[in-house]
């Protein structure tokens, strides 16, 4: 009997932090990147249908990789974006590779995506993934996945976690510090 | 003897509370589940169930939002999956799961500028305390589910998609909510019972 209150005491706890977390997302919501004349030029972005895109899931070189799924109007997403960046920067050297993958709608690339990316001066490498047949790929990527974003992808080599949740920076600290060991 | 017996009803009491408490957050509705009727306040203040349809065959349950970019790429289908089925007793029934504390453009004074800007001619709902979304499973916006009016209740005949495409409704290869409906009242197999698609976390 201990264990069951232990584990709805757990239970209430988990959710009640996740509530916080999320109501301070919505407060904390940062802006996203307006249509205004903001300088792109020095910004290229690759875009990829799935089968392009499949190369960055598959590597076999001993690095982390850290696949972020986002979109600038995904305000937890965005929420999230500088844990990735300070995850890419703080892990440089010990082989951590972080790539974004935007979501966004391809006719925002450029008013939208772009601007967005320039404003917040993103390190990390973001691409974007345009590929309508959502179907078809998500279950490619994980066969859990609903397809809700943020989502998030850790792997190395033939080790790879899944994440369909948003992440604190100790939260994903601690998921690539496993990857580590 | 009192106080064990006592205990024990107490301890039974807690379990199956306990477990109705995980049912709606770990074993969500699958294919071929029966779901439990709700009591949700439309947009017009009245409640609205399952069970006030007494001519409909099931239901194309519909988790939308005012503000996710794909929930509003949707509209228009959603819209025009009530006007093809709800004639043919599969109406829809539309459900905000998101907690307006959380996300302010989909409080329910802008569910009702929304409904009357897009003419909806089915009901939009509150998931007030956000109670509903977790039992049917619904991760995201939009998040369509089928189900069929049956002797044992209403059963979940389709999970996901509305179509293959969201950017452009020419391009559409597989409609997956029509193709689940049309095999319901033709009263065969649904081909694809589950399909996926990106859409905007659920905010609580």
């Amino acid at each position: 009997m201990k264990y069951i209150w232990l584990i709805i005491l757990l239970g209430i706890f988990s959710s009640c932090k996740q509530n916080k977390s999320d109501n301070k997302a919505s407060a904390n919501k940062v802006e996203t990147a307006q249509a205004i004349k903001i300088n792109t030029d020095s910004i290229q972005l690759d875009v990829y249908d799935f089968n392009g895109f499949k190369k960055f899931l598959n590597k076999k070189d001993d690095k982390i990789h850290v696949i972020n799924f986002w979109a600038t109007w995904c305000a937890p997403c965005v929420k999230e974006l500088p844990y990735f960046e300070k995850l890419n920067k703080t892990y440089k050297d010990k082989q951590v590779d972080v790539v974004l993958v935007s979501l966004d709608f391809p006719h925002l690339y450029e008013t939208k995506l772009k601007p967005f990316i320039v404003e917040n001066k993103l390190t990390s490498k973001v691409i974007a993934l345009d590929d309508v047949d959502m179907n078809s790929w998500i279950p490619q990527i994980n066969k859990d996945w609903s397809g809700s974003i943020p989502a998030t992808m850790i792997y190395k080599n033939d080790k790879s976690e899944f994440f369909e949740q948003s992440f604190t920076y100790e939260t994903l600290e601690n998921e690539v510090n496993k990857f580590l060991k | 003897m009192k106080t064990p017996f006592l205990v024990s009803i107490m301890i039974i009491t807690f379990l199956s509370d306990f477990n109705s408490n995980t049912t709606t957050v770990n074993d969500s509705y699958k294919i071929g589940d029966v779901v439990s009727d709700f009591k949700l306040k439309n947009i017009d203040g009245n409640m609205v169930s399952l069970s006030d349809y007494d001519d409909a065959k099931g239901f194309i349950i519909a988790f939308t939002c005012n503000t996710c970019p794909f929930a509003k790429a949707y509209e228009d289908r959603i819209i025009a999956l009530d006007k093809m089925y709800a004639s043919k007793g599969y109406p829809v029934i539309a459900i905000n799961p998101n907690n307006p504390m959380a996300q302010p453009g989909d409080s329910f004074k802008a569910m009702q500028m929304r409904a009357k800007e897009k003419g909806y001619t089915f009901p939009y709902l509150v998931d007030e305390g956000q109670h509903v979304y977790p039992k049917f499973g619904a991760t995201k916006t939009p998040h369509m589910f089928v189900l069929q009016k049956t002797k044992q209740g209403n059963v979940v005949r389709y999970i996901g998609a509305i179509d293959d495409n969201y950017k452009d409704t020419s391009a559409v290869k597989t409609k997956y909510v029509e193709n689940a409906v049309d095999a319901l009242l033709k009263g065969e197999e649904i081909k694809e019972k589950e399909t996926k698609a990106i859409g905007c976390s659920i905010k609580v």
